[in-house]
């Protein structure tokens, strides 16, 4: 406990400084897995997927990140099993936060496709499991987490092969697409902001202090998702149809009205990976500073506070800032086979996903979950073609992150522990 | 530390456009016919040799195109359509062009004359396979748009009766090859009986062009109907 105190300063300096090295690893990488299919599909250009992910991850773990960084701060490894020896948890997560960031940095320079939210649990489990003792870890909500990874993408892709077949049904296969595309478009820009609203407003909230009854959510939720239609309509209005662009591409014209809709879908995307992706780099300081700050009394009922929040979405936005526009570029470029109205099924497919994941306090990985959209929507006979390896490459990466995140994470976690006492 | 996004990887190049880049290489060495049998028929042999050059050259365009396709198709993707049948379809496109580079070959080797009495008719005949190839390639640029809708509804039935068209087309180009068989047949025994022999050999080399293109357009409609 002594330690605790003497060292508050350092070891709150550590958590913050590590926390902000891992929010820039994901700001760096994870964002542009995020952005890819926005910009792939030619609705945004890099510039502005920078700006929107920017304004909206930080939204997005500000507003909604709160229950997934409860789960990261205290769901995984039981607190109240430490009694007289809260600093074991502090170093545990500082190890856990190195040990996740450190496999990050290792994995891009090898070019694995290793998910951040992989590296942070398998940390957290690892030192939880072999420093603390077995017993400290909640096993139950581990396999809640590790069945999420699977389920995610799953149910991603069949929301976004719903949302194609309903694009195929309503628009595509119509005599005039573009009239029924003009017509239907606000709908889904309003099913966007309604869906992202009301996960933020029922379950994100709370976080920042602000309650309201279900149904004043309902209509909340709704107002914004209709503020949300009515810009959209405006910006159809205002985008120039030639009847020469259909001749090479009959669908041309039509997939300019789904390039609007995907500048929505990007918005939400970003909010929700801000939302779920933000708790991995802020979980483990948050959970540093409330032991620090109390004096080694576990509090067990404390919201994170908010400049932590804040500290994370800076941190993302500072990675992208510093690297992340290069891999976005990078991702955009590669991507030449996705027309909008795919990469709004796709992406809004992940997006609620994800954001319903923040709001159930779930941490799951943004890229798979997008992965099983796109699939989803290739399931559909809706995309040229899809490469199956990544299939192989997801698992190969599940296999190996976790292992390699806990080994680290004890690692350090015994560094510390010995450094300290 | 760029690191390759798995959802970058993702998209595997689509054998959509090298599909569409392919037979538009092929029709192009068609469309030449064209030309090589005006030349022909004006006796203009240094302008067939030229143009004979030309087409094989386009030929082997059309071949490079052909093995690119090829390589970049491995087995582990995910497509719309199966990934045996866009390489069956694509070595049929490819025959076209063969075709083409062999009845030219052999025109031009064995400086051919066209006897005046089928001249007319042979020109018909030439621009009705030439069309051949024109339909065909029309419904494979409609690829990408079947793609769009996911092979599915209105533009299926658009596709289905472009296919119908180079069906009508073949049976055109057909009925055209009857004809000028029979007048040359009317007129062989006062001809050298070795020309005549590669005259009716022409004839039906020509007419294969629409006979390969019609099995193209056939294939499409395999993959329509899943």
């Amino acid at each position: 406990m002594e330690i605790l105190v003497a060292n508050s300063t350092l070891l709150i300096g550590m958590a913050v400084v590590f926390g902000l090295f891992m929010a820039w690893g994901i700001g760096a990488n994870d964002v542009a897995n995020a952005m890819g299919t926005s910009v792939g599909s030619k609705a945004l250009t890099f510039k502005q997927a920078v700006i929107i992910a920017g304004i909206f991850e930080l939204a997005g773990a500000v507003l909604a990140g709160g229950e997934v960084t409860k789960t990261i701060r205290k769901g995984i490894v039981d607190v109240s099993s430490l009694g007289d020896t809260p600093e074991l948890l502090v170093y545990g997560m500082l190890a856990s936060l190195l040990a996740a960031g450190i496999w990050l940095l290792i994995a891009s320079r090898q070019g694995w496709p290793v998910s951040t939210t992989h590296s942070i649990v398998g940390a957290i489990v690892g030192f939880g499991a072999v420093g603390i003792g077995m017993d400290a870890v909640h096993w139950d909500k581990v396999g809640t987490i590790a069945m999420s990874w699977v389920t995610s993408p799953l149910i991603a892709g069949v929301i976004a092969f719903a949302l194609f077949r309903s694009i195929q049904k309503l628009v595509i296969d119509t005599d005039d697409p573009l009239a029924k595309a003009k017509k239907y478009v606000p709908y889904y820009i309003f099913l966007v902001g309604f869906i992202i609203a009301m996960v933020t407003l029922l379950k994100g909230l709370k976080h920042v202090g602000v309650k309201m009854p279900f149904e004043e959510n309902l209509i909340y939720a709704a107002i914004i998702g209709i503020i949300m239609a009515g810009i959209g309509t405006l910006m159809i209005k205002r985008l120039k149809f030639t009847a020469k662009a259909d001749k090479k591409f009959h669908y041309a014209n039509m997939e300019k009205i789904f390039g609007v809709l995907m500048i929505f879908t990007a918005i939400a995307m970003a909010f929700a990976h801000g939302s779920n992706d933000v708790a991995n780099a802020i979980g483990p300081v948050a959970a540093v500073v409330s032991i620090v700050d109390s004096a080694g009394e576990i509090v067990a009922k404390s919201a994170t506070p908010v400049w932590i929040l804040l500290l994370g979405g800076f941190g993302i936005v500072f990675g992208l800032i510093t690297y992340g526009h290069k891999v976005i570029a990078t991702v955009g470029s590669g991507i030449t086979e996705l027309t909008p109205s795919r990469g709004f099924a796709a992406t809004l497919g992940a997006a609620t996903t994800v954001v319903v994941a923040s709001g159930t306090g779930l941490p799951i990985s943004t890229t798979h979950t997008l992965v099983g959209a796109v699939l989803g929507v290739g399931l559909a006979r809706g995309i040229g073609a899809l490469n199956m390896g990544v299939i192989q490459t997801i698992f190969l990466s599940w296999i190996v992150t976790l292992p390699a995140g806990a080994i680290l994470s004890i690692l350090f976690f015994f560094f510390f522990k010995g450094a300290f006492s | 530390m760029v690191r390759r996004s798995p959802i970058t990887n993702m998209f595997a190049g689509s054998p959509v456009r090298p599909l569409q880049g392919h037979i538009s290489k092929v029709h192009e060495c068609v469309k030449k016919l064209e030309p090589f049998f005006t030349a022909v028929l004006a006796k203009d042999y240094e302008q067939v040799a030229i143009l004979e050059r030309e087409i094989h050259r386009l030929e082997v365009e059309a071949d490079d195109l052909k093995h690119e396709l090829r390589l970049h198709l491995p087995n582990s993707l995910f497509m719309p359509m199966p990934r045996e049948r866009i390489l069956d379809i694509v070595t049929h496109q490819d025959q076209i062009a063969n075709k083409v580079k062999e009845v030219t070959g052999v025109v031009n080797a064995r400086k051919i004359q066209i006897p005046d009495e089928i001249a007319e008719l042979m020109m018909q005949f030439v621009l009705v396979n030439i069309s051949a190839s024109r339909q065909a390639k029309k419904i494979v640029n409609e690829l990408d748009e079947l793609i769009e809708v996911g092979f599915r509804g209105r533009e299926v039935s658009t596709v289905e009766e472009m296919i119908d068209d180079l069906d009508n087309i073949e049976y055109e180009a057909d009925k055209t090859g009857q004809q000028i068989n029979n007048a040359l047949f009317s007129i062989e025994k006062s001809l050298d009986p070795i020309e005549v022999m590669f005259l009716y050999r022409t004839i039906q080399g020509v007419g294969d062009v629409a006979d390969i293109a019609q099995r193209v357009g056939a294939r499409l409609e395999l993959l329509l109907a899943r």
